[in-house]
């Protein structure tokens, strides 16, 4: 029961807030999130207390075609939700200081997005799956297009409508995959898929169809473009909720639904999807250097951080499986921040230029701490959350091949370049008439920034919960990735 | 095991204490609390010390709780307290609890007094867990929790963007070395299965092990060390990182964490034992570096700079008995450079102070008429580091050259005529900035004066410590006790087999050859010195304004052998244009005109079924999904 209490909250949530006008929109939203939040920390709870089988809910809902409304929480799905409804009100209170037209509507689709996300992770059906996917595609599609802040607002239909298309022609390959399994087992239940056996030429087609919808997702290089342009000109919440969250979708989808359903695709196709990923850490990295636009380089250096992610995913080890999946956390925690923080610079500026910029750390000693908190974290310094997460993925790199960790570890150097020289020009030296009134953090922004940092840190020091909760559910995905 | 806890957890409540509140605290509550956590953490360091010395004290090797771990994957938080860690404590501790106290005064005037206190502590904590770790992972979150401070630091005056770009550098050059530690580690928990110095050091002598595997390790291992130690090719950061106030040279940048990359390496002396071809390497890096830097060092004109490439050239020396297997002349030499070399750039300080931040030498001169007490402890330091009898410097030095004389005659002459160079470029370095006539304004001229006494304090006690720190390593080959031979023992016995001794072949000399080794080494260091006075006294040369010719190969040393130029163009150069080019020809043009262009082709496809529907293709899409969701969640409420 509370799992579908979990699941659904957020869509009557959603339906409140429209109903509570544009006046309270924020406050029912943030009050909604945060109960949320406790609940699926529930959730977590009565899993452990259950031992290590799944939470499940299932009904008969179509039988012909048949498909269920099937739900299955396991260690990996719960911690993702945690993920997002952590997430979700801490979104929600960037925007406090924001005036958001038609503030009803906004934060609806915020509350169903996490309904679809949530959806998404606890989904054990395939075709419900792929309905809660291309569900969250929806409000987030409208949230960048028509809450978007780019000045030029030809440009962002363009890369909006881009966005939109690109991730959804993805999907309809993961469709075809779907109904071609569907064709071969009579079932979209995950147990099912995961039993079924394929030749391997059948295993290499559902692994294109697959590997299409989540590498655009994810993205993995190179069908990444939609997404520097798409961070840029979504309004800072929408790509918070792109780049934390639903991103995760697409890595969570190879783990969940590709690896086990068809592992001797995936044999055979991992050593070309691993140079890819991994192309695009170093791609990402070196992009990064020289981006002159401080959303734009995040992007690029979200593409690095989330190609290791994938990398690791593919190396099929202990070690590339739990590394992914506590840098997926970490990866969501910090860049939200970072993009955060853009914002927080762009409200009192008015750019995102970072030649204009500079001197902030004589104005805003706060802000500048939780900034380089958080730059630190993105560099994977020892004691932060994606030290845990970068350490476990290049290991699992260096256990499929050593030349490949050595090229994937250029990320450590190559973060830290950019990053450094990020911060650097933006809060060090002399203020400038750009940055000369900027005011310090105001409560709500600090608010934010506390519980992130203390994850920050929580993680980095003791990551022992996260990693024992996972670990079950990985052992089984990899032994059916395995077979 | 309670005091062990302190000892890191002190420094770590003084950085937390100054960070939050600090603001707030006047500046001597800051700083007394910033240096009161040293020093307790020193008592402690110092109980277990005696304790040590006294053999009452056992080893300590204890996991605290587990780190990562899952599954046969198991990462512990460990702790390891020997004799080899407790003599790093000693040094840290103590020589940090002097730089603190001398901070307090030095950084008096600055807005960010507290902050500075903060970082000082943290960087005092992060150095403890390297040193106190049990296993490579928690030395590499102390490794790279240093380099962390050591960032924050040389940016301390955060306005000026050139310190920024050094403070920069000097992370990112440590991260390159960081690649290989960690690169490293992997290879060692891959095949044996454990981090744990300990365990690691039974498995390795319980089997036979693949030996290209160990010259692999600690080749990777010893990339680490070369970035942390500031060795060739990664030493380029180190001068530059003089762009921090003074006490953070001192402590970080020549006493401490510039000797982590020697610690790690004597803390997997087991291994490196095994691989002869990679300690044949560590030495001839070592002492490579040595040379180069020396060279540099005689032509600089910044003070600070002086001692900084005079600090990567000891360092060198260091790595050249590591690589000689003098594993505790190493270490000893690790200690007496800590008192000197902090005492040296203490003194400079004490200079800068009075000169209102003047560093040029040229600008300096006749100083010991104002500054008695910073001039006598600046002197015996460079006597201790020039290796003059019987200051520190000497014992530890000869013991060095007398391991590398040992193992190669070529080793040995080159790093003879390393320290040659010191003692010569000290001297100048004293003569150009304490004797002749002031050659700074009359407006500095009018305000020189002694420093004050929590300034002069430090310098007083370093200079003791320098003068006499030798006498814990006298000559065995003499018939003298090497007292802190004994004490490390325990460590660097353990890798050994029967009959074999791998630390410190000196003894093996005969003691008159010995003898006139050294009695050769004080006689150059001497001539050199005299050569100094000759020319800088006697004579009162003075080098070279900026701009006045000079001969090709003065002006390439002068400019550093234009090294940094030469990673520009090689490196930093490449990557920028890389960046652009990716950017703007292979993602902009090559993948995304890829992409479009299947977009406008199915476009023009919509455009054609158009004729037939006249509707637009994104709302299809959009009509589609949206029609699906509805019929299914019809189709459930129906149910």
């Amino acid at each position: 029961m509370l799992l579908l209490g979990v699941l659904f909250f957020p869509l009557v949530a959603a339906l409140l807030v429209y109903l509570s006008g544009n006046k309270q929109a924020k406050y029912v939203a943030f009050g909604a999130t945060v109960i949320e939040f406790v609940a699926s920390y529930l959730l977590k709870r009565s899993l452990s207390v259950g031992g290590l089988q799944p939470l499940v809910y299932s009904h008969i809902w179509i039988t012909n075609p048949n498909i269920s409304f099937a739900l299955s929480v396991d260690g990996l799905s719960s911690i993702l939700i945690i993920l997002t409804t952590f997430l979700v009100p801490l979104i929600i209170l960037t925007t406090f200081r924001k005036v958001i037209d038609n503030a009803k509507s906004f934060y609806s689709l915020v509350l169903f997005m996490q309904f679809a996300l949530i959806g998404v992770f606890a989904a054990s059906d395939g075709f419900l799956f792929y309905i809660f996917w291309e569900l969250a595609l929806i409000p987030i599609y409208f949230i960048a297009l028509l809450w978007g802040e780019g000045r030029d607002k030809e440009f962002r239909n363009r890369a909006i409508f881009k966005f939109f298309i690109y991730t959804l022609g993805g999907s309809l390959f993961m469709l075809l995959a779907f109904i071609w399994l569907y064709l071969k087992a009579g079932t979209f239940d995950i147990s099912a898929l995961y039993n079924l056996n394929l030749s391997q030429n059948e295993q290499l087609l559902v692994f294109a169809g697959f590997f299409i919808a989540f590498a655009i997702k994810v993205p993995i290089f190179p069908f990444h473009t939609w997404q520097p342009e798409t961070y840029k000109e979504a309004p800072s919440a929408g790509t918070m909720l792109l780049a934390g969250i639903m991103l995760k979708m697409g890595l969570y989808g190879l783990l969940r639904w590709l690896l086990p359903i068809v592992p001797l695709g995936v044999f055979i196709a991992t050593p070309y999807v691993i140079v890819l990923c991994i192309i695009g850490v170093v791609y990402g990295s070196v992009i990064a250097i020289r981006q002159t636009d401080l959303k734009r380089l995040l992007a690029y250096s979200s593409l690095a951080h989330v190609g290791l992610i994938a990398a690791g995913i593919f190396t099929l080890t202990k070690e590339g499986f739990e590394g992914s999946v506590i840098q997926m956390v970490s990866h969501g925690i910090n860049v939200i921040a970072l993009f955060f923080a853009a914002e927080i610079i762009y409200q009192r500026t008015g750019t995102f230029e970072i030649a204009k910029l500079g001197g902030i750390r004589n104005v805003a000693p706060k802000f500048s701490t939780a900034f380089m908190v958080v730059v630190l974290a993105a560099v994977a310094l020892p004691l932060t959350n994606s030290f845990i997460g970068e350490f476990l993925l290049l290991y699992g790199v260096y256990e499929y091949n050593t030349w490949l960790s050595v090229i994937a570890g250029l990320t450590i150097i190559l973060g830290a370049v950019y990053m450094l020289r990020m911060y650097q020009n933006v809060m060090l030296g002399n203020t400038n008439e750009n940055t000369i009134g900027f005011t310090d953090l105001h409560w709500s922004e600090l608010a934010v920034f506390v519980p992130v940092i203390a994850a920050i840190f929580l993680i980095g020091i003791y990551p022992k919960p996260i990693l024992n909760i996972i670990q079950p559910a990985l052992d089984n995905i990899l032994t059916y990735s395995l077979r | 095991m309670v005091y062990l806890y302190l000892i890191i957890l002190l420094p770590l409540v003084g950085f937390l204490i100054n960070a939050f509140v600090g603001k707030a605290l006047p500046k001597n509550v800051s700083g007394i609390i910033g240096s009161s956590t040293i020093l307790g953490s020193f008592i402690l360091s110092s109980i277990f010390f005696i304790h040590f010395v006294n053999g009452t004290q056992q080893r300590i090797d204890a996991d605290v709780f587990s780190w990562i771990s899952f599954g046969d994957f198991k990462i512990n938080f460990g702790l390891l307290l020997d004799q080899l860690s407790v003599t790093w404590l000693m040094v840290i501790t103590g020589v940090g609890f002097l730089i603190h106290v001398y901070s307090v005064s030095y950084m008096h005037d600055d807005e960010n007094f507290s902050i500075f206190f903060s970082y000082l502590n943290l960087f005092i904590f992060f150095m403890l867990l390297l040193v106190l770790g049990n296993n490579f992972l928690i030395t590499f979150i102390g490794w790279e929790g240093v380099g962390l401070c050591s960032y924050l630091l040389i940016g301390f005056w955060y306005k000026n963007q050139d310190y920024n770009d050094a403070a920069k550098k000097a992370f990112v050059m440590n991260r390159i070395g960081d690649l290989g530690f960690l690169i490293g580690m992997f290879l060692i928990l891959f095949n044996f299965k454990t981090l744990n110095f300990s365990a690691l050091q039974t498995a390795i002598s319980a089997t036979t092990v693949n030996h290209g595997l160990i010259v692999a390790i600690t080749m990777l291992l010893f990339v680490g060390a070369m970035g942390k130690s500031a060795q060739l090719p990664l030493y380029t950061w180190l001068p530059d990182a003089m762009a921090g106030p003074t006490p953070v040279s001192a402590l970080i940048h020549a006493a401490t964490m510039v000797t982590a990359g020697i610690y790690m390496i004597a803390r997997s002396h087991f291994m490196y034992t095994l691989a002869p071809e990679t300690l044949q390497f560590v030495a001839c890096i070592g002492v490579a570096t040595a040379l180069f830097a020396a060279t540099i060092g005689v032509m600089q004109n910044d003070i600070k700079k002086v001692l900084a490439y005079s600090t990567v050239s000891q360092l060198g020396l260091m790595f050249m008995a590591l690589g000689v297997g003098a594993y505790t002349s190493a270490v000893f030499h690790v200690v007496t450079h800590a008192f000197f070399k902090a005492c040296l750039f203490l003194g400079s300080g004490s200079v800068i102070h009075a000169l209102s931040g003047q560093q040029d030498i040229r600008k300096m001169g006749g100083l010991k008429k104002w500054m008695p007490i910073t001039f006598w402890t600046f002197m015996i330091s460079s006597l201790a580091i020039s290796g003059v009898f019987p200051f520190s410097g000497f014992f530890s030095k000869d013991e060095i050259l007398g391991a590398a004389f040992e193992h190669s005659k070529v080793l040995w002459a080159i790093a003879s005529l390393a320290s040659i160079l010191t003692a010569f470029y000290m001297f100048r370095l004293v003569f150009l900035t304490f004797t002749g006539e002031f050659r700074g304004t009359e407006e500095q001229k009018h305000h020189l004066h002694e420093s004050p006494w929590l300034i002069t304090m430090p310098l007083v006690v370093l200079a003791i410590l320098a003068a006499v720190g030798g006498f814990m390593g006298l000559p065995e080959g003499l018939g003298y006790h090497h007292a802190l031979k004994g004490f490390l023992n325990p460590v660097f016995a353990q890798a050994l087999n029967p009959g074999e001794d791998m630390h410190g072949s000196a003894h093996e000399l005969s003691a008159s050859m010995e003898m006139s080794l050294m009695a050769g080494a004080l006689i150059a260091a001497l001539l050199s010195i005299a050569y100094a006075y000759f020319k800088y006294v006697s004579k009162s040369e003075k080098p070279n304004e900026d701009g006045v010719p000079i001969s090709f190969v003065r002006r390439w040393i002068y400019n550093k052998y234009y090294v940094d130029e030469i990673y520009h163009l090689f490196v930093g150069f490449p990557i920028g244009k890389l960046s652009e080019l990716f950017y703007s020809l292979i993602d902009k043009t090559v993948i995304d005109g890829t992409v479009n262009y299947s977009g406008k082709l199915s476009v023009s496809l919509g455009n054609q079924l158009r004729k037939l529907q006249s509707g637009y293709i994104g709302f299809y899409l959009l009509a589609m999904v949206l029609s699906m969701v509805v019929i299914f969640l019809f189709a459930f409420i129906i149910k």
